[in-house]
This record gives C-alpha cells, structure tokens and sequence, in this order.
C-alpha cells in the first residue's frame, strides 16, 4: 500500500495525558495502575484509570455530550497539539476532506449505566432516565464519533468501528482505505474508552481479571487489568521526507470463538502475515512488535507461539498492559502510540510486572526494556469475536 | 465527488412480516404482505441450540447475511463482510445496565460477550468458518450508508467480493425513552467488483445535503427501527427504480444509481438473480 504519514500522534493513559508522560512511564518502568478505586461496588483489583476526568467538564457548547467517554475523548484531543493540526489539516484540505474513524469497545454505556441507577417517575409513571442524562446520541456506540467529529468541526466520512479490542487498531486500516478511494484527503483516526460497570462486572464475570496488577507473559499469570485511554492519530499522504509513516495492515477473524482465542493462533497469524506482505517487509525486518498480552493465561500462549512461528528469535517483542492496563476499544490505539513512540526515540520497552518466564512462550518475548534505533515496527490488537488487526510502522 | 460502484450479486432482507427478499420485493410491487410469516428469524449458520438462544439482533444478521451469499452463490467463508448497526443490542444493555444496578457479580458472561457490538461479525466468522477479515461499525442514522461507503472503498483496494450487513433491534427498558427503534429489521448485500449480465449495478456519489423523506413500502412498513435509513435503497431494488438517496451523516448523503445487468433488462427483475 502507499505509505500514510503521521506527522501527529497523542495518546493519554491512566501514566497521565499527552505521549511524554507515556514516554517517560515506560523509560523509567514506571506503571499507572492502582488498586480499583473506581465506582461504588468495587472488585478486588487493579485498574488503570486516568486522573482528573470528574474534574474535567466539557466546555459548555458540548454540554449535552457529557459523559466519562466524552471527556476523556476531548481530553486526549487537547494534547501534543492535536486539536491545532486538526485546525491546521482543516484549513489546508477542506472540512469535508477529512475522516473521522474512530474505535470504542463501550463508548459512552457508562452514561447509560449511570441513567439506570438514577431512573426517576417519567412523564407516564414508568421508570424513565434523569433529565440530564436524556440525550440520545450519548447512549449510542457512535457517540464518540459524532462527538469528535463536532468538537473538531469535521464534516467527512465519520465512523465509530466497535470490534471489542481490536477496534482502535482497525481505524488505520480504513482510513487508509479511504484516502486511497480518494474519498478523503486525511484522517483524524484513535479511539477513546473508559472504565465502566459494564467492562468490570463483565471481564470479571468471564474470570478474566487479575487481583493483582496484571503480568504479561509471566508463568504466574493469572488474568488482566482493565484500564482506560484516548488517543489520536493525524494520517495524510505520504510526501518524500516523512519521517515516520503506516507502511501496512492486516485484518482477520479467527471464526473460532466468542471470548476465547484459536488455540492455534490461526487469526492472530494471517493479521500479521498480511500487515507484513502489505508493507512489502519481511519478519526479520520488524525491530519491534507491541503484542496484544493480555496476561490472560491462553491469550499469552496463543499469541506467544503465533508471533514464535512468524519471527526470528531477533525480535524484541514485548505487552505494555502492565503499564496502562488493557484499555480496551483504546488499546489500539495506544499501543499504535507506543510502537511510533519506539520507532522516533529507539527505545523498546520491555514487560511491567513480570519476573518469571513462561517456558511455552518463546525468545522473543523480552520483559526488559532495550534501546536502539529500529525501523520497523509493528502492532498487535485482538478482540472478543476473534476479531483480529495487526499495524505496520515505518521511520 | 467521487463515485465508487459494485455489482449487487445477492441481497438478503428480514423485517417483522416480510421474512426473505421475495416476500418484501412482492410488498413493494402489491402492497401485500405474507400469510403466518415467523415472528422470529431462524439462522440456519448457527447450530440448533445457538439458533434459539443468539440475541435476536444476531439472528437477524446472520440470516439475511446468509440469504445474500445464496442468491449470490457465495461460500459465506470466502467473503470479508461489515457489518453496520446503529444501537447493536439493546436489549443486552438493557438488561446489562439494570443488573449493574440491581445485583453487579450476577453479570451472565454469556450476556457480556454478546453485548459487545461486534457480536453478529463474530457469530457470522465462527458460523461460516471464515477467516477473512469482519468489521462492526455504527454512524448513527448514517450506519448503513457508511457501511456501504467502506465495503465499496474495500473492493476498491482491492477484494473481490464483499458482504455488507446492516441490522437493528427493538429497545426495551428504561432505555426505549431515549433509543427510538422498534421491531427487528436486517438487509445485506453481496457486492462485487466484476460487472456481470444477470446482475444490477450500483454506482455511489457522496453529496453535500439532506435525503429526503423516505415514502416507499418498505421504509413506511419498518420505519420505525434504527436501521431504517437503509431502507430507500432496498424499496429502489425491489421497485426497479433506478435511483435512491441515503442518509450519509450529518448534512451528507449517498445517490445511489442502479443499473440493470444486460440479461435483465426489464424493472422487474432487479435484485433477482439466482432467485
């Protein structure tokens, strides 16, 4: 595929807003989970939340857009100046020229959560959502991108992609679609999502999580660590100089489970065989693989001997969910984030939490972090439906 | 603008009282509606048990998704598909959302991992044993003119053949205040890049604007349910009229023009290849 360039990328994670503060957690192996302080009911683990959110009121022309999702979206828009070159790409392209594809696993159910535990006497006796809370567009999937798409004054092709985990990686791939039809000149692609009941009670329904904070890869395993995040990338085309670009990407399903992945790591394997053959790159070319890691026990043997299979023992790959936690329909972005982040300061960040090895995972899992130039470098995000994407990256 | 075309190879249609493609193509053409139709649809992807216990908003998907790959006479593992719902399951939220409330550990972990929007792409993937690549998106009242937008720009980059879904259930709870949608409602397509005699032909341009007012059969019978803005294309092909505007988003809208194939020049046989 031609090249896209990112010439502007932000994430802001429970390490705090904007990519220095992303950038320095992971230099000084320093994580942002906490014991889950979140909600009233509150299960015994650890979550990576973001600070400040119930501080953080949107401003007043978006009031009718007020949830936790919301603010975390215009929160992320505000760092390492997205919002100006969004400004700036609107001036240079036109409104209408511009795509907003971004990916949500719950997008804004908080606010319908929050609805249901405060119901009061509707108009005909039934039990009926507060006033505050009755605006339509907040209790619907595609409310972050409508909000997006308002709150930067887009007027393009707008889409919120909801693939459970998968979701913010996915964007990339159809935004580049779209600017190669020519439907589009650039692409305001990221996802936003944020801890909710729903996501809690549900993970910890399917005995997912982790009393502790997670441990990727570790032998000790024994579940993940919910977080939340938002983030952003700008894709334009490609021109001669730029320095750090999407080279490719692959899409499958592993049509094998609801929540549990292809024992075989059939999906996770053809995504990333594809994002390769796409980016016209071979395996030994990738200086860096950002790996979905749950630390879910099968999640973690799956992908491990997938990515053992594909690549040479070279490899530096590595999940940073120790650090954030697994954000979810924004872990895609994020972690797109990090893998760009590894590419422009050559620093390969290793596994958080993690001491002891799995012997069913191979040598290119590295719970240490590395630094030194690389290339190339990929990303892995798998979700609920088997539901698979994996990003190419270049510098 | 740009224009971006396809080949409709198959179309598959469900919606309370029209349960198949021929059904609402005879509504259209005579304004009746069939004798003791199913209140419920019946996938037959999923496996007897999956078949009486899936979300009725994947039961829909999977069956007119499975009624288009067969009039297309496509093997629904071979085709990477989108699927576009405006609200995915409300019912699941609903009910979600008030066991949060009520009692927050008798979460059912089958109910979450069918509440997550793309549950009809994952039933659809494991039913037909597909691999190929499966989205799940949503754009509001613009749901299925993007889904139809990005399976379009998909074969421009380069698939052969694509399937595109689009689905809607009923809202239920304290949520049916603020999410206006009524019935069971699912349409898809079978879209192709290569022209083909026995088949219509769509070509797409995106407009600045807004649709007017949906007035044919279908979009009055179901207007009702959120994925009705899908309807004018779907009372285009049944009609044999040769153009339909969608919503698109706001102040956006897709002009779909359809061309017969060169076989089936007459009107009355859009959309009934492979019948």
């Amino acid at each position: 595929m031609p090249p896209l360039a990112i010439r502007h990328y932000t994430a802001t994670t429970a390490l705090g807003p904007g990519r220095d503060a992303l950038l320095a957690g992971l230099r000084e192996r320093r994580g942002g989970l906490r014991r889950n302080d979140f909600g009233n009911d509150r299960l015994d683990c650890w979550i990576g939340r973001v600070d400040g959110l119930e501080d953080a009121a949107l401003p007043l022309e978006f009031s009718d857009a007020e949830c936790r999702n919301n603010r975390l979206a215009w929160l992320a828009l505000q760092q390492d100046g997205m919002f100006g070159a969004v400004q700036a790409a609107k001036a240079k392209y036109g409104a209408s020229r511009i795509a907003v594809v971004l990916g949500t696993s719950t997008s804004s159910i908080g606010a319908t959560e929050e609805a249901y535990a405060r119901l009061e006497p509707g108009d005909d006796g039934q039990p009926a959502f507060p006033r505050d809370l009755r605006q339509p567009m907040v209790h619907t999937p595609h409310s972050l991108g409508a909000f997006v798409q308002r709150a930067t004054g887009l007027t393009g092709p707008c889409v919120t992609v909801a693939t459970a985990c998968s979701s913010s990686a996915k964007v990339f791939a159809q935004a580049a679609r779209l600017i190669h039809a020519g439907l589009a000149d650039a692409a305001l692609v990221g996802g936003v999502d944020t801890l909710c009941g729903s996501v809690l009670f549900g993970f910890n329904a399917l005995g997912l999580v982790s009393q502790a904070p997670c441990k990727p890869f570790d032998a000790t395993r024994d579940g993940l660590s919910l977080g939340e995040a938002g983030g952003y990338a700008l894709l334009e085309r490609a021109g001669d100089d730029d320095a750090l670009t999407l080279r490719g990407y692959g899409e499958s399903s592993d049509a094998h489970h609801m929540s549990a992945p292809h024992p075989e790591g059939l999906g996770a394997r053809l995504a990333m065989s594809q994002a390769l053959a796409r980016a016209g790159i071979d395996a030994a070319d990738v200086g860096y693989l950002n790996l979905h890691g749950t630390a879910t026990p099968a999640n973690d043997t799956v992908e491990a001997q997938a990515v053992a299979r594909l690549f040479p023992d070279t490899l530096h790959a590595s999940s940073t969910k120790g650090w954030t936690g697994h954000t979810l329909g924004a872990a895609g972005i994020v972690e797109s984030v990090i893998a760009m982040l590894a590419l422009q300061h050559g620093l390969l960040p290793g596994i958080l939490n993690s001491a002891e090895r799995d012997a069913a995972c191979g040598a290119q899992i590295r719970f240490d972090n590395a630094e030194r130039p690389i290339r190339y470098a990929m990303n892995n995000s798998f979700g609920f439906g088997g539901n698979n994407c994996s990003l190419v990256f270049a510098a | 603008m740009s224009a971006l075309t396809a080949t409709i190879e198959g179309i598959g249609f469900w919606s309370n009282g029209l349960p198949d493609w021929d059904s609402a193509r005879a509504f259209v053409r005579t304004g009746t509606l069939p004798d003791a139709a199913p209140a419920r649809p019946s996938p037959e992807l999923l496996a007897p048990n999956e078949r009486r216990r899936a979300p009725e908003t994947v039961a829909v998907a999977l069956d007119v998704a499975l009624a288009a790959c067969t009039r297309a006479g496509r093997a629904p593992a071979d085709l990477p598909s989108v699927f576009a719902s405006t609200h995915g399951d409300l019912g699941i939220t609903d009910y979600m959302s008030a066991t949060l409330v009520d009692n927050p550990r008798s979460v059912s972990p089958t109910r979450f991992h069918n509440s997550v929007h793309n549950a009809a792409a994952g039933y659809w993937t494991i039913g037909a044993g597909c691999t190929q690549a499966t989205t799940a998106i949503s754009a509001y009242a613009a749901s299925f003119a993007e889904g139809l937008v990005e399976a379009l720009v998909q074969l421009d980059a380069g698939e052969d053949a694509m399937l595109l879904v689009g689905y809607d259930g009923a809202a239920t709870g304290p949520l049916a205040s603020v999410a206006k949608t009524s019935g069971l409602l699912g349409g898809a397509l079978v879209l192709s890049r290569a022209p083909r005699n026995d088949a219509p032909r769509l070509r797409v341009e995106i407009l600045e604007g807004n649709a007017p007012v949906a007035t044919g059969r279908l979009a009055m019978h179901a207007g009702r349910n959120a994925m009705a803005p899908m309807l004018p294309l779907f009372d285009a092909l049944a009609s044999g009229e040769s153009v339909a505007t969608l919503h698109a988003g706001p102040g956006r809208m897709l002009r779909i023009t359809l061309t017969q194939g060169a076989t089936m020049a007459a009107p009355e046989a859009a959309g009934v290849a492979h019948a």
